[in-house]
């Protein structure tokens, strides 16, 4: 009688961390800035100026037999705006745009995650920008996972969503063409 | 007369003080407007490259001005001055030397923060020496802001003291400096 119940005892020993860890929790890495927050505008309507945000941090979870329970939250110092152009973004922090000594933090929490085909995935969440805080949704693609070379475990993605400027109280005039940015968010993270 | 002498100023000195009374108030006014122009409008890209090369050529007036003080005699106060107001006069007048400095480089370290250099009327560069210190451009316009409205208040009351000279008081303080002392 005793061998059934350890072997009972042994399977469930097993198979319990393994169901515990079907959810992958992750950090975004932004230590070896294998992660991007990156913007695009049109200037004028004639050019795509570029930008990015230096400076944010995140975390994610994913869970490869319910990939529908991921998520993910990701921070961000808006101070750390760089279009590469100092004045510009000196501008881009003050009152006209940002106004980043009010609201020092951008923020995003997803709400849900839906896998829809091969590789791609529509993430919805809020989006809190310059206090506001509105839904988005974000065009996943997810893009790799596997082990690296240094003995830990990572997962990659990219979502790009498209915002207008006056939702989240940005009213400053840069012409018709300039009234939305697109977001695309970069990330990689390692699996802990 | 082009040179100071113990009693009065020369044609540069007074030339070069109206000039930089001017140069300052202007640029005063200029970046208080530019600021706010919309994007659209026809100086949103000329006012600013207009404010930062007359700043320099200020800025080169100043150290100008600055030698031509060390190089000249000074006039001495006026008899009828008191001690306090002429200890006052000096003092004002360092400061504001310091002030116009400060405003001025405060004022370069924004424009050249990412290592741009600025241009003055196409007629010459300035490179950038110190760059990317944190939050440089924020800093420094923080900076540049403050000490210019400094600036402007203590020429203020520079201005107002020498009126007062002139119609109070009744000397020669502000004559002295219109070149008919």
């Amino acid at each position: 009688m005793i061998k059934p119940i350890l072997a009972a005892t042994l399977a469930t020993a097993l198979l319990l961390p393994g169901l515990a860890t079907a959810v992958e929790k992750y950090v975004i890495d932004t230590e070896g800035a294998h992660a991007f927050v990156q913007f695009r505008v049109k200037h004028l309507g004639y050019s795509w100026l570029y930008g990015r945000f230096n400076e944010f941090s995140g975390t994610f979870t994913y869970d490869e037999d319910d990939p529908s329970s991921s998520r993910v939250e990701v921070l961000i110092n808006t101070a750390s705006i760089d279009s590469n152009h100092a004045e510009r973004d000196k501008h881009l922090r003050n009152e006209d745009f940002l106004d980043v000594k009010t609201y020092p933090e951008a923020r995003f929490k997803s709400t849900s995650y839906k896998e829809t085909g091969i590789n791609k995935a529509v993430l919805t969440g809020d989006l809190t920008l310059r206090g506001i805080t509105r839904p988005i949704t974000i065009q996943v693609q997810k893009i790799g996972n596997g082990p690296d070379p240094w003995g830990g475990y990572r997962r990659g993605f990219e979502g790009t969503t498209t915002i207008a400027l006056r939702d989240f109280g940005i009213d400053f005039n840069l012409g018709p063409a300039a009234r939305d940015v697109e977001l695309t968010l970069s990330v990689e993270g390692i699996r802990q | 007369m082009l040179r100071n002498t113990e009693s009065s100023y020369g044609l540069i000195a007074i030339t070069l003080h109206w000039l930089m009374a001017i140069a300052v108030v202007g640029l005063f006014a200029l970046g208080l407007w530019m600021v706010e122009l919309s994007y659209y409008d026809p100086w949103y890209q000329r006012a600013p490259k207009v404010h930062k090369g007359a700043g320099i050529l200020l800025l080169l007036t100043l150290v100008l001005r600055l030698v031509w003080r060390l190089g000249n005699p000074r006039p001495r106060p006026l008899p009828s001055h008191s001690r306090l107001a002429v200890r006052t006069a000096s003092l004002t007048h360092a400061l504001l030397y310091v002030l116009l400095f400060a405003v001025m480089l405060s004022g370069y370290l924004i424009s050249t923060a990412d290592g741009r250099s600025i241009d003055v009327f196409g007629l010459f560069q300035v490179p950038a020496t110190l760059t990317g210190l944190p939050n440089q451009a924020d800093v420094a316009g923080d900076i540049h802001l403050a000490f210019a409205i400094t600036t402007l208040v203590l020429s203020g009351a520079h201005a107002l003291a020498a009126l007062k000279h002139h119609w109070i008081d009744r000397d020669r303080t502000l004559l002295r400096m219109l070149g008919r002392g």
